[in-house]
């Protein structure tokens, strides 16, 4: 077997005339985090489900733990942990009902002490025959995220985790899963947060299908090779109002009084920027390009 | 503008509701489906006073007063003579099967009674474990026979004494209604509930987003889907109890066939109609739908099965669309085992016509399910 958890190459799934994953290929090495990044509807979740193998590809293959995800779906399932975008457990079920549902599933034994040490675990053994339903949303993520570690995956695929899910909640989940992570276990997992994507070892980034770019935070940043500027003082909308547009300038983004201008030619864009800072009494500087401006670039070429 | 009612909140309302109304093609189907259906069916298909019933007779002597009997019932359009010369024990075999709906039994020296002016009899066996069938049938009777044996015989002769028309209304001598109904209810009650229930637990997964989950882990089709149906047949299984309980203890209906007979088409009926909610809900996408979808498979059945409605009297497109439902053959099953006492010969045809579906709709199930995996 090799280091690599997952190694997926031109994955292709088609529904319908609709192409929703287009030539996909994904290498994650064991026990580290890769981001899964891109915008809406961008084939992110079909893509997790292929890897997973809940759905077959048209085309493409790859292996997800030493498995083939056509031929060995069976065996991926049993040492993959999937944890949905929504909360998909029951509902009308208690915690410790739900809890023991998937210990049964998995063939868990004894049933009973992994099911009472996951939820001590939780920190809801007050709280164990609460039903599911009744749970805050940071509360149902950690159920479903325990429920997803219970049978000790080696990879864990997380579609979205912490849609909903307040800053500290969020943060505490992240805690968990680098905890996890240390522990040896590979992480793929889906988000639109840039802190989240931040807190990955390396990101991909799938754009209607295709992906566009994938390393670690740096390299992504590096990669883009953008320029940008920060615009303060002075009348700031009417700068946005003459830097859209301009020669070399891309983007122009308020943050609360200042503008971040980002380009891709560094010699038009500091002219542009020049000029609109001396007609508008504003200052400009030179600043660190942001993972999210880089994003903002990938979507707009797509 | 009027702060209490605005044409355009309302038209904006009205033009909102039809797009989404003409979106669920299900529903949109289902509203102009239903009425036509019903309206083909009731129109057309049902009959409460059934015409042309298959009839066996026995007649050793064929002879001319038969012949003139015969032809006499047949022209009243009730019988229609599928066996016209048949031995008392094809004929006994036949009412128990439920392939003929009267048995006319003319005695050998019948004929020679008649032109003697003697008092003679035939014997008419009705199968009324539907009384509604034998009801329009035997009203006739008697001044048809009579009429025409005055014609073949000759005026004068046989009004002396006349003849004597036997009916025996068998099974359901005293023509209870409740007889008919409550067996045949065991199949409506089961039909409604197992297919509706199967339906609804499997798209309540897929509408709930828990199916997606319960698939990403190790369980494979065929546990999903005997998960899905036992817990159904267990209260499958106490609804056939209370039904046949209280059929005897509330409706005295008696139960003169085998018990584990009956057991065992209602446990192959179960099995089909489970199957058969298993497979709606594989075509569903919300529970609605399968409710909906249900429905659509209900009403024919009732109407068609011979439930509510003789078998018999329907036209014979109308019959082989009954062919279709499981309820049909059920209910063939049950009257035959419970009111005739009809043993697993009689009874195989209906029996292993649900083995059939119950067999056919489980590889369609399984076959279904392993597309809605994509």
């Amino acid at each position: 077997m090799s280091d690599l958890a997952i190694s997926v190459s031109g994955l292709t799934k088609r529904f319908g005339e609709k192409t929703v994953v287009n030539n996909v290929s994904l290498d994650v090495r064991k026990g580290e985090i890769m981001g899964f990044l891109g915008p809406n509807g961008s084939g992110k979740t079909t893509t997790i489900r292929l890897m997973c193998g809940l759905l077959e590809p048209d085309s493409g293959e790859g292996r997800v733990l030493g498995h083939d995800i056509r031929t060995e779906r069976r065996a991926i399932k049993r040492k993959v942990g999937y944890m949905t975008q929504r909360f998909s457990f029951y509902e009308d079920l208690t915690i410790a009902e739900n809890l023991s549902f998937v210990a049964g599933l998995y063939g868990m034994s004894p049933k009973r002490q992994v099911v009472r040490d996951t939820i001590a675990d939780l920190g809801l053994t007050a709280r164990k025959d609460q039903l599911a339903g009744s749970l805050s949303g940071g509360w149902k993520q950690r159920l479903a995220l325990a429920a997803c570690i219970m049978h000790k995956p080696a990879l864990l695929m997380l579609d979205e985790p912490t849609a909903g899910v307040d800053p500290k909640a969020r943060r505490e989940f992240w805690d968990e899963i680098h905890a996890l992570a240390h522990g040896g276990l590979t992480v793929l997992v889906s988000t639109h947060y840039m802190d989240e994507a931040e807190r990955c070892h390396r990101i991909s980034y799938i754009s209607y299908g295709d992906l566009i770019a994938q390393g670690t935070v740096p390299e992504v940043v590096q990669g883009a090779a953008l320029t940008t500027y920060v615009v303060t003082g002075g009348d700031t909308a009417l700068a946005a109002r003459l830097l859209r547009g301009a020669a070399g300038v891309d983007q122009v983004a308020p943050f609360g009084a200042t503008l971040h201008v980002v380009g891709r030619d560094a010699m038009a864009l500091k002219t542009s920027v020049d000029t609109v800072a001396f007609q508008t009494g504003s200052h400009a500087e030179l600043s660190d390009t942001s993972l999210e401006d880089v994003f903002i670039q990938l979507m707009g070429a797509a | 503008m009027n702060r209490f009612f605005s044409l355009h909140r309302l038209v904006a309302l009205l033009i909102k509701e039809m797009i989404q109304m003409r979106r669920d093609r299900v529903t949109f189907a289902m509203m102009l489906g239903v009425p036509l259906m019903q309206l083909m069916l009731f129109g057309f298909a049902i009959n409460t006073d059934p015409k042309a019933l298959p009839a066996a007779l026995v007649s050793p002597t064929q002879d001319r007063y038969t012949r003139a009997m015969v032809t006499a019932l047949e022209l009243t359009g009730y019988y229609r003579f599928i066996a016209p010369n048949a031995t008392e024990g094809e004929a006994e075999d036949l009412i128990s099967r439920g392939e003929v709906a009267f048995v006319v039994t003319v005695p050998s020296d019948f004929g020679r009674r008649i032109e003697r002016g003697d008092h003679a009899s035939i014997l008419i066996e009705a199968d009324a474990t539907d009384p509604s069938v034998a009801s329009g049938a035997i009203s006739t009777l008697s001044t048809v026979a009579n009429s025409a044996l005055l014609r073949e015989a000759g005026q004068g002769q046989a009004s002396s004494n006349g003849l004597e028309i036997i009916v025996h209304r068998r099974y359901n001598p005293e023509g209870i209604t409740q007889y008919n109904i409550v067996p045949g209810l065991l199949g409506v009650i089961l039909q409604l509930t197992m297919v509706m229930m199967t339906a609804m637990a499997l798209t309540r997964e897929v509408e709930r987003g828990t199916m997606e989950n319960l698939l990403s882990m190790p369980a494979n089709p065929l546990e999903i889907m005997l998960g899905k149906v036992v817990p159904y047949l267990i209260v499958g299984a106490v609804q056939v109890v209370v039904v046949l309980v209280s059929a005897k203890l509330v409706f005295n209906v008696p139960f003169v066939g085998s018990l584990s007979l009956v057991l065992a088409g209602v446990f192959v009926l179960v099995l089909a109609l489970v199957i058969l909610g298993y497979l709606l809900s594989t075509v569903s996408r919300t529970q609605m739908q399968a409710m909906q979808l249900t429905f659509f498979f209900f009403l024919p059945s009732l109407l068609l099965s011979g439930f509510m409605f003789p078998y018999r009297g329907m036209p014979d497109w109308a019959q082989v669309i009954g062919e279709i439902f499981p309820l049909t053959h059920f209910l063939r099953l049950i009257r035959a085992v419970m009111l005739k006492g009809a043993d697993f010969s009689a009874v195989a045809g209906p029996f292993f016509a649900l083995v059939l579906f119950a067999f056919g709709l489980a590889v369609l199930a399984l076959f279904r399910f392993r597309k809605t995996l994509d």
